[in-house]
């Protein structure tokens, strides 16, 4: 039968548990994640639940009964593991010893080492932080935010509509524009200033200022910004430090082949979900870590039955794996939809309406269409799917 | 035979679930439509469309 410990509470510690399950793996699986909290969904984290409260009943994944009998070690961080011997250790000493592994410790926001104080500093990735945040988005308070991705944007937006001020700071010349691209990120950009937002971009944040905690910020040309909170959105880094020391690719996230399994000769170990680097056949060999909340789903489907038939003593699902990056995003009343991987696009088409108005744009690199966004468009940019799908995989 | 329920409060018409079941969920108006029950044997394809769907608006008995 054989024991499986997955490591990380999240979507992709569930969706591959339910895949073990699935693939008829019947022996015992204990899931180690640090939050108290059974897996819940993050992205109305900085959407709809900052806006209007945070109801975790609500946010908690819908879990199938296959999943009934395995057991939650929450509240739990899994510090240090011994591949060689299956041994995971746990932050209050104890480890547990298993025949397969799965990774799924996800990522937690980058923060700057900067100097100044730490109070009135906040980041965004657990329903603990959007707490935290929404009980100071108090109307007319001062919402620094570091960073223009996603979350950063989405913060912004979501800060606006609750009354604050709020302003941006980004190394990046617009918003979002490493997935996609100048000329949306800045069609993005002034949708965001139309609602009040005010833009610092190509500048970062060279300290913070004030006694105990952060009155305001020193940009890097010289001028101070004051804030009554700074929301730092500059990036992730993902959770594989308790993995170290197995001989593991670990350079960026864990290194995992199509079937999501790591090299190690001893152990069967996959990786899942935004700590996993992985192959994706559409878009080349070059394996790729996404952060998109349909790719846990996908790896983890697959990393169940890989390891399922591991632990069977059997080959697993070498075929390539063509998942569809898929993310969509809600600022303001604004949608954006978009799948495939824009940000490798070297050229774009707006194939369908303006960029100040809901539109369709088209991206395309050597091969062809390789990736698609709509804004306001969800219906006519579901229709791209297949045609990106269609992709050879090279 | 397996029950569907489509939260239409929820629903945003993402359409992630006609990808993963095109037999039984189909874009339109409301933004999905789809058959109150279906045969056993697409359980499986309705469950992957309830796990895809970003708002966690289907529900599958
Ligand atoms: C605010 C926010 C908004 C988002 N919005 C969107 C969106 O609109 N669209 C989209 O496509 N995607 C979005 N995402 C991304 C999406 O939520 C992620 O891709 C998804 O949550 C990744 O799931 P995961 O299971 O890989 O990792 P996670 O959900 O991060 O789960 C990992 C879990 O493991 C725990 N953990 C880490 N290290 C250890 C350890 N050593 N021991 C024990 N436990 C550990 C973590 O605390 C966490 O609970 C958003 C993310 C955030 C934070
Ligand atoms: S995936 Fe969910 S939100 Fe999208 S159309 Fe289907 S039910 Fe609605």
């Amino acid at each position: 039968m054989g024991e499986v410990i997955i490591v990380g509470g999240g979507l992709g510690a569930l969706r591959t548990a339910e895949s073990l399950r699935g693939a008829g793996h019947s022996g015992p699986i204990t899931v180690v994640g640090d939050e108290p909290c059974l897996p819940y969904n993050r992205p109305p984290l900085s959407k709809d639940a900052l806006l209007t409260g945070i109801d975790m009943s609500a946010l908690e994944f819908r879990r199938r009964p296959s999943v009934e009998d395995i057991t939650w070690k929450l509240g739990h961080r899994a510090i240090a593991s011994d591949l060689s011997t299956g041994t995971v250790t746990l932050d209050d000493g104890t480890s547990l010893e298993a025949d397969g592994l799965v990774v799924a410790s996800g990522i937690r926001p980058r923060r700057l080492p900067l100097s100044g104080p730490e109070e009135g500093r906040f980041v965004l990735r657990t329903a603990a932080d959007a707490e935290q945040i929404r009980s100071r988005l108090t109307p007319g308070a001062r919402v620094l935010v570091m960073g223009a991705g996603f979350i950063g944007c989405e913060l912004a937006a979501t800060a606006r509509r609750l009354g604050c001020e709020v302003a941006i700071v980004a190394l990046d010349d617009e918003p979002m524009i490493r997935p996609l691209g100048p000329e949306v990120g800045a069609a993005m950009r002034r949708r965001h200033e139309r609602q009040g937002v005010h833009f610092h971009l190509g500048l970062t944040v060279d300290s913070f200022q004030g006694d105990e905690r952060v009155r305001s910020v020193r940009l890097s040309d010289g001028s101070e910004l004051a804030a009554d909170l700074v929301i730092e959105a500059v990036g992730s880094v993902p959770n594989v430090e308790w993995l170290e020391g197995n001989g593991l690719d670990l350079s960026d996230g864990v290194l995992v082949d199509s079937s999501m399994r790591a090299a190690h000769d001893r152990m069967p170990v996959v990786a899942v979900g935004d700590v996993a680097r992985y192959p994706l056949a559409l878009f080349g060999p070059t394996p790729r870590r996404i952060e998109h909340w349909n790719m846990p789903t996908e790896t983890g489907r697959r990393a169940g039955h890989t390891l399922a038939a591991l632990l069977a003593g059997q080959e697993p699902d070498r075929t390539p794996f063509t998942a569809m990056p898929a993310f969509w995003s809600d600022q303001y009343d604004h949608t954006l939809q978009s799948f495939g991987m824009p940000g490798l696009a070297t050229t774009i088409e707006i194939t369908d309406g303006s960029l100040e108005e809901p539109c369709v744009i088209e991206y395309h690199d050597d091969a062809g269409l390789v990736g698609v966004v709509g804004i306001d468009r969800t219906k006519d940019v579901l229709g791209y799917r297949a045609r990106l799908a269609e992709r050879s995989a090279s | 035979m397996v029950r569907i329920i489509v939260d239409a409060e929820k629903c945003q018409g993402y359409g992630q679930c006609c990808f993963e079941a095109p037999e039984i969920f189909t874009l339109g108006d409301p933004p999905v439509t789809h058959p109150a029950e279906v045969d056993e044997a697409l359980r499986d394809d309705a469950e992957r469309a309830a796990d895809a769907c970003p708002l966690q608006a289907i529900t599958v008995e």
